[in-house]
């Protein structure tokens, strides 16, 4: 939120807008946009949810059959990277507010190894299902599920875990942008919101992801 | 009359502009285009949406041309439904969700509660460029590419149309996320800097029915932002999303294009009963009639709307069970509209009424969300839209709603207002003039239609029977009128930015709070944070006379 990023290193304390009385209540409304913010993030998320619902009832076979050639090992441990990533990212929230500021760089940078970890294995299942040519509508022409709804499977599959993957980039991107600042010494005991709202869109990102890995791969 | 733009000393009884003011507190384009000024932002969304109005009515006009013989009159079959495409979306995305939070909500909501400026002003400034950067693509890709869907994109035309789409459907993307951002500033604006005093309960309605838009805007467009997205990969990617040679399916386009646009109506009415709300009791001179149940309404819309959304899909081959369900969940749209109305006459009744431009745009706005509501009620009767349905009657009940709903209200805003944002009083007499005609103009414009929608005339085609011609051409006629009327407010509402009388700072001696400051307010609004020791729109405090002031 644009206007917390005041700090100019000197001091510790935050900047405080002209037109708040006092830092408490400044942090309350970052924190609030964000929490709305997140909100929309959710129902931008749910359309995709709804065409997953719809065709899954229309093509129950199908859905059921494709979801078996995903594979299992990668979205697992995927699953496994993205989790310990949000615990991670809470740790480093914890870190700064006692003034930890290594640590908290130190659980940022694991974070973002991570998210970077989570990419490649995304992208290395990606490649596979290009190669077995499981891929949305038109370009289907994967042998071993013939059952009709099976593109439209793929193509829930490749716009949800796409859209959820450039959301891992963009929450990649903040955390990035905040440990550059943590790094500089921005933050202290007397200023973290921003690092709390970088791991508060994280655990959205890690949050859909958990939603999206039973869907598709599980059940 | 043509008091001089300078100020004279001389004559101190005389109302005057405050030397410095936001309007001239810094100067220069560049100091414009960077500011984070909430109400200078609200004076560039005013000039960006009068600006996507003229273009919308300038397309509208085409339209009715077209229309007033029954065979090809001025272009054809294309031309047409790509200019009622251009019609739909610049009104609609264009100028109607953004117009009155973006131009009013803006200037008005942080004066309203008494706050140096919003939450986030530079989140501000950004939806502002957003606006313009998705108005550009979506104006430029609908003229370039030909885009002749309408506004609601249904698949699978949309997706199969050779016509180009995906700057239009991005142009609109960004439209929604200017939208949202507006939405969640306004959401914490009114959380966090009501000044002291100001409890929930002492909010004016304005502010109230921004709140219920801005949740609508927050939750509802995230939706649309996906849907579109959808259309566009379809289009060009061929996922078969919603192609059902491919299993996929149009009505769950439709589905996720009007949980989001049904929504939007309310985007448009809510903060619409916000102005009238709180002009009417100026106007009145009298405190608001149930001030409460009008509050709470805005959010009983707000909720309702968000399930109303199948009763455009009656005839798209929905269960007769969500039909009945839609029907019946619309209807409650309507009950909580009533409340308002009744709301609103129970304040005129007795008031010391003003009889000033506004309040012949509240006479009409009143009639016109009452006929237009009561054709609602009709059209979300499952039996009676089957007939109805993409025709003319539909046209002519939205049209209603959205331009006798909204755009009165539109104008009501910007005379009530116009004194508080530029500090100089337009020509009274000239106001009425423009009023009788829009009023009149509006009516002879959608009555016709109505009558055509029942007659069985159907929407988007460019020719008809030879038996329509009679009232086409009276709908024509009116639109002309219309036109004219919009002519004259924007002649002389220059004329007063430049020459006008100044206005004093409060010319209608309003107890709203966005008064409490100079008339235009100077750059940081208050020079000293108001404490609020009273209510809103109480014209009558304990203790106090009460005032029968002659405006």
């Amino acid at each position: 939120m644009s206007s917390s990023d005041g700090g100019h290193g000197a001091h510790p304390g935050p900047h405080l807008a002209h037109h708040f009385e006092t830092i408490e209540k400044q942090d309350y409304a970052v924190r609030l946009g964000m929490w709305l913010f997140l909100g929309t993030e959710v129902l931008l998320f749910a359309g995709l949810f709804l065409g997953y619902t719809v065709y899954r009832h229309f093509y129950y076979e199908a859905f059921h059959e494709a979801s078996r050639h995903l594979d299992l090992w990668a979205g697992t441990t995927n699953t496994i990277v993205l989790i310990t990533s949000s615990l991670s990212v809470a740790l480093a929230y914890h870190a700064i507010k006692q003034n930890k500021t290594k640590t908290c760089a130190g659980l940022l940078i694991f974070t973002i190894l991570c998210a970077l970890a989570f990419l490649c294995i995304k992208g290395i299942e990606y490649h596979h299902k290009f190669e077995e040519g499981a891929l949305p509508g038109v370009f289907y022409h994967f042998s071993e599920v013939t059952a009709p709804g099976a593109n439209l499977y793929y193509t829930v599959y490749f716009l949800s875990t796409g859209l959820h993957a450039f959301h891992v980039i963009i929450g990649m991107s903040i955390l990035i942008w905040i440990l550059a600042r943590v790094l500089k010494g921005e933050f202290s005991s007397n200023n973290y919101v921003p690092v709390e709202l970088g791991g508060l869109y994280w655990h959205l990102v890690d949050l859909v992801w958990i939603f999206l890995f039973p869907l598709l791969y599980l059940i | 009359m043509s008091q001089s733009s300078q100020l004279s000393t001389d004559n101190a009884d005389k109302p005057v502009i405050p030397v410095v003011n936001y309007l001239n507190a810094d100067r220069g384009v560049w100091s414009w285009l960077t500011t984070i000024d909430h109400k200078r932002i609200g004076v560039m969304y005013l000039v960006s949406v009068m600006f996507a109005f003229l273009l919308g009515g300038i397309f509208a006009m085409a339209l009715r041309i077209e229309l007033l013989t029954p065979g090809p009159t001025i272009m054809g079959a294309n031309t047409y439904n790509r200019m009622f495409t251009l019609h739909g979306v610049v009104m609609i995305f264009l100028f109607m969700i953004p117009a009155i939070p973006g131009v009013f909500g803006n200037f008005m909501l942080p004066l309203m509660l008494g706050a140096k400026d919003v939450a986030f002003p530079k989140l501000n400034l950004l939806s502002l460029y957003l606006y313009w950067t998705g108005a550009t693509l979506a104006l430029s890709g609908m003229i370039m590419g030909g885009t002749d869907t309408g506004w609601t994109f249904y698949a699978p035309y949309s997706t199969t149309t050779p016509m180009t789409l995906f700057p239009v459907l991005l142009g609109i993307f960004i439209l929604g996320f200017s939208s949202i951002l507006t939405g969640l500033n306004f959401i914490v604006t009114i959380h966090t800097l009501r000044a002291p005093g100001m409890g929930w309960m002492r909010l004016q309605l304005f502010v109230w029915a921004i709140y219920a838009t801005s949740i609508i805007q927050v939750l509802a467009t995230p939706v649309i932002g996906l849907t579109v997205m959808l259309v566009g990969i379809e289009k060009v990617g061929h996922f078969g999303l919603f192609d059902p040679s491919r299993g996929g399916d149009p009505v769950l386009f439709q589905h996720m294009f009007w949980f989001y646009s049904h929504p939007a109506v309310y985007i448009m009415v809510l903060p619409a009963m916000g102005v009238v709300s709180d002009a009417i009791s100026a106007f009145a001179r009298k405190n608001i009639f149930g001030y409460k149940m009008i509050a709470y309404s805005s959010l009983g819309i707000a909720f309702v709307g968000f399930f109303a959304w199948g009763h455009h899909m009656f005839v798209s081959g929905q269960s007769s069970t969500d039909n009945g369900a839609f029907a019946v969940i619309s209807m409650f749209v309507g009950v909580f509209t009533a409340i308002k109305v009744f709301n609103w006459v129970a304040t005129l009744y007795r008031g010391s009424i003003a009889i000033k431009a506004p309040l012949i745009y509240i006479c009409g706005f009143l009639f016109f969300v009452v006929f237009g509501g009561m054709t609602g009620i009709a059209v979300a009767t499952v039996s009676l839209d089957v007939h109805w349905h993409d025709t003319y009657f539909v046209i002519a009940h939205f049209h209603f709603i959205m331009v006798g709903a909204v755009i009165m209200a539109f104008l009501i805003a910007l005379h009530y207002w116009f004194p508080k944002m530029f500090g100089r009083m337009y020509h009274e007499g000239w106001a009425m003039v423009a009023a009788a005609l829009i009023v009149l103009g509006f009516n002879a414009t959608f009555i016709p239609q109505f009558l055509l929608g029942n007659a069985g005339m159907p929407r988007r085609y460019y020719i008809y029977p030879e038996r329509f011609q009679a009232l086409n051409v009276a709908s024509t006629a009116g639109a002309s009128l219309l036109a004219f009327g919009f002519v004259i407010i924007l002649i002389y509402l220059i004329y007063a930015l430049v020459r006008g009388a100044p206005a004093g700072d409060n010319p209608w001696d309003s107890r709203g709070y966005e008064w409490m400051t100079t008339s235009p307010p100077p750059k940081h609004n208050f020079d000293e944070t108001p404490v609020i020791t009273r209510d809103s729109h109480s014209y009558q405090e304990p203790g106090e006379e009460v005032e029968h002031v002659v405006i």
